[in-house]
């Protein structure tokens, strides 16, 4: 399967299922639809056929001499050979032995408060409540995850765990304490945590950033960008908005940690679907590392994404990425996590077809020690899957989730993009259809538009290293 | 080849023998939250 498409002046073609980008010229260009209109999957022996050239004949003989046309089929012909072009989906099978493979935790998302001193409008915490009570995790209860996920890790170095919200500087001794404890576990087990901060920056102060730059490996710092923009959505429970007292300590520690292991992360809503200015806001504040998502919100909410407001969502997609081709020329050049794509070193295919990990690798922590699937999960009762006393007690739902993958979707079997996303938010998915085997729609198409416009921005810069 | 630039020679299929490992970061750790972002995430082998 092949995905060709034209942006900001570049003819490029993905071979889907090899993951190879080509950027190609107009009779490239025309020539590799001709075929893909035959198939989208050929062999030598098939481009050899007197039909393709027949085809390529009365298709584009107007337009190219022979000669050209059959010099561009030779070159097609070369990367078909080698394994580049016109590629089968062989990856099914796989897929399955992945699925039945046995899974072992590495990742914990713990929810240290359940209490937040913002009010942010479109929180799918919900001030930081989650459907329920305030509450903050106790010491005792976050030991006992820690302890949970070094059982449960098998023979897996790397752990994980998020120490998110709520807030979760409203709880920040415990935050400390477990560090602590994990380092001390850490050497005992032969593992080693990654610990990551996710805050809204109103109780960061110096203490906190120093503790922060010794043990997070990241820090998730959430703003949405411009003052008026952030101050709508993001104000204190009084009304007043957050942007002045937060963003000169973002911008500390952001320098503090030399631009690195850090997102400073927005989310964009109806209210600013101009929201390429707000990424350009955070680089003007000097900002390196950052993400501004799309709200996820019912459409009866004022300020969910609706579809008539993709064109506009794509057009800002695309301003964004000229901007930042732009800026790497004059060597200013920042990262937007969403436009992040690594083309040879990229995830393996084990991990594309696996997901987020969500229910199985991957899951959340409530303050009184429960398990969800995400953090999104949580409150949900249909998917409570256990605790920190007792494990995982139903262990059905993780076998839902394991079996989620882009071939058990089948919007998925024919998306260009489903390498990239792996098959979505299955969260997303539970809120807009019910089921975590579908796709929320409106992200695909927000999803496959950022696919092309990051393959677009590596097309311009290896244009320029020539 | 004077029509085709190709930008990248690493095929998936190649990680299908060596890939799997585990070690690397489960992507909602990252930035994202909300969404499902696995394709930009890196291999922890190549890190």
């Amino acid at each position: 399967m092949i995905h060709q498409y034209e942006n900001n002046g570049y003819r490029i073609v993905l071979d889907v299922n090899s993951g190879c980008v080509h950027v190609v010229d107009g009779i490239g260009y025309d020539v590799i639809a001709c075929l893909a209109d035959i198939s989208q999957e050929h062999t030598e022996e098939s481009l050899k056929s007197e039909g393709i050239w027949e085809k390529l004949l009365k298709e584009l003989k107007e337009k190219y001499s022979e000669e050209e046309l059959k010099e561009t089929l030779d070159d097609v012909t070369e990367l078909v050979k080698a394994g580049q072009l016109f590629t089968k989906d062989l990856y099914e099978g796989f897929a399955g032995e992945v699925k039945k493979r046995k899974t072992v935790v590495k990742a914990l998302c713990l929810h240290i408060a359940h209490d937040c001193n913002l009010a942010c409008k479109y929180c799918f915490a919900e001030e930081g409540e989650y459907h329920g009570r305030r509450a903050l995790m106790s010491f005792d209860v976050g030991k006992k995850a820690l302890d949970f996920l070094i059982a449960n890790s098998g023979s897996r170095r790397n752990l994980e765990v998020d120490f998110f919200g709520g807030e979760p500087l409203m709880n920040w001794q415990v935050v400390k304490d477990l560090v602590a404890y994990g380092r001390e576990q850490e050497k005992l087990h032969g593992k080693h945590f990654r610990f990551t901060l996710t805050t809204n920056g109103v109780l960061l102060n110096d203490e906190v950033q120093e503790f922060v730059n010794k043990e997070m490996d990241n820090v998730v710092l959430s703003l949405d960008g411009r003052k008026e923009v952030n101050d709508y959505m993001r104000p204190f429970r009084n009304g007043k908005g957050s942007y002045e007292l937060i963003v000169p300590k973002f911008q500390k520690l952001a320098d503090s940690r030399n631009q690195e292991k850090y997102y400073v992360r927005g989310t964009f809503t109806r209210k600013n679907l101009d929201f390429s200015k707000d990424v350009i806001h955070f680089a003007d504040l000097g900002f390196k590392q950052m993400s501004i998502e799309p709200v996820v919100g019912e459409e009866s909410e004022e300020y969910a994404i609706r579809k008539e407001d993709l064109p506009v969502i794509f057009e800002e997609y695309d301003k964004l990425a000229k901007y930042m081709i732009e800026r790497e020329r004059q060597g200013k050049g920042f990262n937007f996590f969403h436009f992040m794509i690594d083309l040879e070193g990229g995830p393996c295919l084990a991990k594309r077809l696996s997901g987020c990990g969500s229910g199985t690798e991957y899951l959340a922590v409530t303050p009184w020690g429960d398990f969800y699937p995400c953090h999104q999960f949580v409150g949900e009762e249909e998917f409570l899957m256990g605790n920190v006393d007792e494990g995982v007690t139903h262990p059905e739902i993780a076998d839902d989730f394991r079996g989620c993958n882009v071939y058990s979707k089948e919007k998925c079997r024919n998306c260009f993009a489903r390498f990239y996303c792996s098959g979505g938010c299955m969260a997303n998915s539970h809120k807009f259809h019910g089921s975590i085997h579908d796709t929320y729609d409106i992200a695909c198409d927000m999803e496959q538009k950022r696919v092309e416009c990051a393959i677009m921005i590596k097309a311009a810069l290896a244009e320029e290293r020539k | 080849m004077k029509h085709i630039k190709t930008l990248n020679t690493q095929t998936l299929n190649h990680t299908v023998k060596k890939g799997g490992c585990g070690e690397c970061q489960t992507s909602c750790q990252s930035a994202c939250k909300t969404s499902c972002t696995v394709g930009n995430q890196t291999c922890e082998q190549k890190r």
